[in-house]
């Protein structure tokens, strides 16, 4: 099986993250990128997948010349190669201009399997999966938590504000996996070492075949006009006690969708 | 905290790599109990030892039989990453791969490495080191323990060690013996009849770590026990340069934890309404920790430069041994005071590493040997012969 795992690099969330102030694009230099965390769970699943399938597992990813870091990093957990999409024209790329930028990739590269992380935590729009499987014309199959694989058939478990739905697809698919999928594993040193010698493939967008009206901040159909500091957080609710301080906490917990 | 030196940005991709990974393990699976095996005086080596193998942690620098053939300065990261956590794992892992493996892997035949190498790489066997005596510490060229080989061509040892980390544990001991051609090291299955080993208990410090006695008693060892490769002082020694740049490095970690921990308190801790950090003592304190752990940084990554450049030197190695322990130790102290009472409780890492780092500020030569080390750098003349 030929899997394809996106993965995106973001500011670590550890860190203050900005927007720059000529574009409003996010500023790369301000904070340290790390692998958008649910992407890990997505080559964790797609390693998972090879292990019980066999196949090859190539990392995919769009980014400036620093997103290597995140490549090397999923090559060390044990994927087999790598692509990475760099341009300059790709820069301010919004989601519906990135979905096009990576779903002609795929096109090109070929998949059986796409999996990513349901989002990321700089933009957070989670449209990302959807979009690609439209771009591409093959099932969905989103918000994962458990993934099977048996002959061309995929069934997920996707996560739901109540529980999950089962749902079924053929392959090829994109697939969107939640944290509860797995526990990814760290780069062991061999993997480290071996990563260095893994091939992985630069394209530019003439490569990719990307059309220049298609891609970057002035193809973006979304734009960021503003941005302001989160307000403080406003005081929590207080539940007092009157011999029905159960009863009211699950309604508290409830309305907000907790249980 | 803010890395206001750049010093990881010198790092290479590999390099930053290798930490992420041990730093991931030592919060994950180290941390949220460290202080209950510090407390109850133990260490799970059974438990951790398959896990660091499976990372690559154990041997992590020696090449082929499993290991992952790092270069210096991923060692030196690893060794601080281990020692943020505790300075007790990094002895775990200091002891099995620079001075068990590291000997067999350097001055082994080629069936003592096959025979442990591997094994000890995965975490499935562990080592030990027998070089220190009871009566000989600083001192190891009089060590009283001997081999004999007798007409059979077997060797027999007699004689004991001390304050041998993972002793009591180990399936295989490094151990150093006068022979009639001088210290030679044996590689000895420590279940061989006459080895027994004995835990040493009462400690205050390096609690999280198993240290034990070894009695040799006309232990009989095949004539192929000995290490091939190398005869007198000079191979234990060896070994202890690479454990000593471990250290140098595992300091760092330890104190930039103390640090850590005393500017998040300083930070939070309210006397006379204020933080304690708005204060102007506090800030001298945080401010002197901030550059003694960013100077042993910088130090530790010149050395380990200099060692991948295969030009390190055994009395820069001292160097920064001295240097870094002394600053770290300083550092727990200073943290210490600002975390007050709740600086003595194990629900702060500051001392339980401050008691650590006694261990580490006399075990792999003393501050004092090392000190007279520098000295005779400089004079020429030798104070301790």
């Amino acid at each position: 099986m030929n899997i394809v795992v996106c993965v995106k690099q973001v500011p670590d969330t550890a860190t203050e993250r900005k927007l720059r102030s000529d574009d409003n694009t996010l500023d790369r230099d301000a904070a340290d990128g790390v692998v958008n965390e649910l992407d890990e769970y997505a080559v964790e699943e797609a390693l998972r997948l090879k292990e019980a399938h066999g196949g090859e597992v190539t990392v995919l990813t769009m980014g400036p010349d620093k997103a290597a870091d995140t490549i090397r990093k999923a090559l060390a957990m044990g994927a087999d190669k790598a692509v990475h999409l760099v341009d300059d024209a790709l820069h301010g790329s919004d989601a519906l201009s990135t979905s096009y930028a990576m779903a002609q990739t795929l096109k090109k590269i070929g998949f059986d399997l796409v999996i990513l992380g349901s989002e990321s935590t700089d933009a957070r729009t989670g449209v990302l999966a959807a979009m690609l499987a439209e771009r591409l014309g093959v099932a969905q199959l989103t918000l994962a938590n458990k993934v099977e694989v048996e002959g061309s058939a995929v069934t997920i478990q996707r996560v739901t504000d109540y529980g999950y739905d089962k749902v079924q697809g053929s392959l090829p698919a994109v697939i969107s996996v939640v944290e509860k999928i797995n526990e990814p594993r760290y780069p062991s040193f061999k993997g480290i070492m071996a990563a260095k010698k893994k091939p992985v493939q630069k394209l530019g967008a003439a490569e990719a075949e990307l059309a220049a009206d298609q891609i970057g901040l002035g193809a973006a159909w979304s734009e960021v006009t503003e941005a302001a500091a989160a307000p403080p957080r406003a005081a929590g609710t207080v539940v007092k006690d009157e011999g029905d301080g159960g009863v009211k906490t699950a309604d508290f917990l409830s309305s907000k969708k907790f249980i | 905290m803010d890395d206001l030196l750049r010093i990881e940005d010198e790092l290479s991709e590999e390099q930053r790599l290798v930490r992420d990974t041990t730093s991931a393990f030592v919060t994950d699976k180290v941390l949220p109990h460290v202080g209950d095996w510090f407390e109850e005086g133990t260490f799970p080596a059974r438990a951790l030892a398959p896990e660091l193998g499976g990372l690559g942690l154990l041997g992590m620098h020696l090449t082929e039989y499993g290991c992952a053939g790092l270069d210096a300065v991923s060692y030196g990261v690893a060794c601080r990453e281990l020692e943020a956590g505790d300075s007790g794992l990094r002895s775990f892992v200091s002891v099995q791969g620079s001075l068990a493996m590291f000997p067999i892997w350097k001055y082994g035949s080629q069936e003592q490495k096959e025979q442990w190498l591997p094994r000890m790489a995965s975490g499935e066997a562990i080592g030990c080191f027998g070089l220190t005596e009871p009566d000989h510490g600083s001192d190891p060229g009089g060590m009283r323990t001997t081999a004999k080989r007798d007409p059979s061509g077997d060797w027999v040892l007699n004689g004991s060690k001390m304050w041998i980390t993972n002793g009591s544990i180990a399936d295989v001991a490094v151990v150093w013996a006068q022979t009639d051609d001088g210290i030679r090291g044996f590689v000895v299955p420590t279940d061989t009849k006459g080895f027994s080993a004995q835990e040493i208990h009462r400690k205050l410090s390096l609690r999280a770590s198993v240290t034990a006695a070894l009695y040799f008693d006309d232990m009989r060892l095949p004539g192929d026990a000995v290490l091939p490769g190398v005869r007198g002082l000079k191979g234990p020694l060896s070994c202890l340069s690479e454990a000593r740049f471990g250290i140098l490095w595992g300091a760092v970690g330890a104190a930039r934890a103390c640090l850590e921990a005393a500017v998040e308190y300083a930070r939070t801790r309210v006397q006379f309404d204020r933080p304690i950090g708005s204060f102007q003592l506090t800030q001298q304190k945080l401010a002197w920790m901030y550059v003694a752990v960013g100077q042993a940084q910088l130090t530790a990554l010149h050395l380990g430069r200099l060692k991948d450049a295969g030009a390190i030197t055994p009395q820069q190695i001292s160097f920064g041994k001295l240097a870094n322990v002394r600053a770290a130790l300083d550092t727990a102290r200073q943290a210490r005071t600002i975390l007050g009472g709740n600086g003595i409780t194990l629900e702060y890492p500051v001392i339980r590493h401050m008691t650590n780092l006694e261990s580490v500020l006399t075990y792999e030569g003393t501050e004092e040997i090392h000190t007279l080390v520098l000295g005779e750098a400089l004079t020429g003349l030798p104070a301790y012969r």
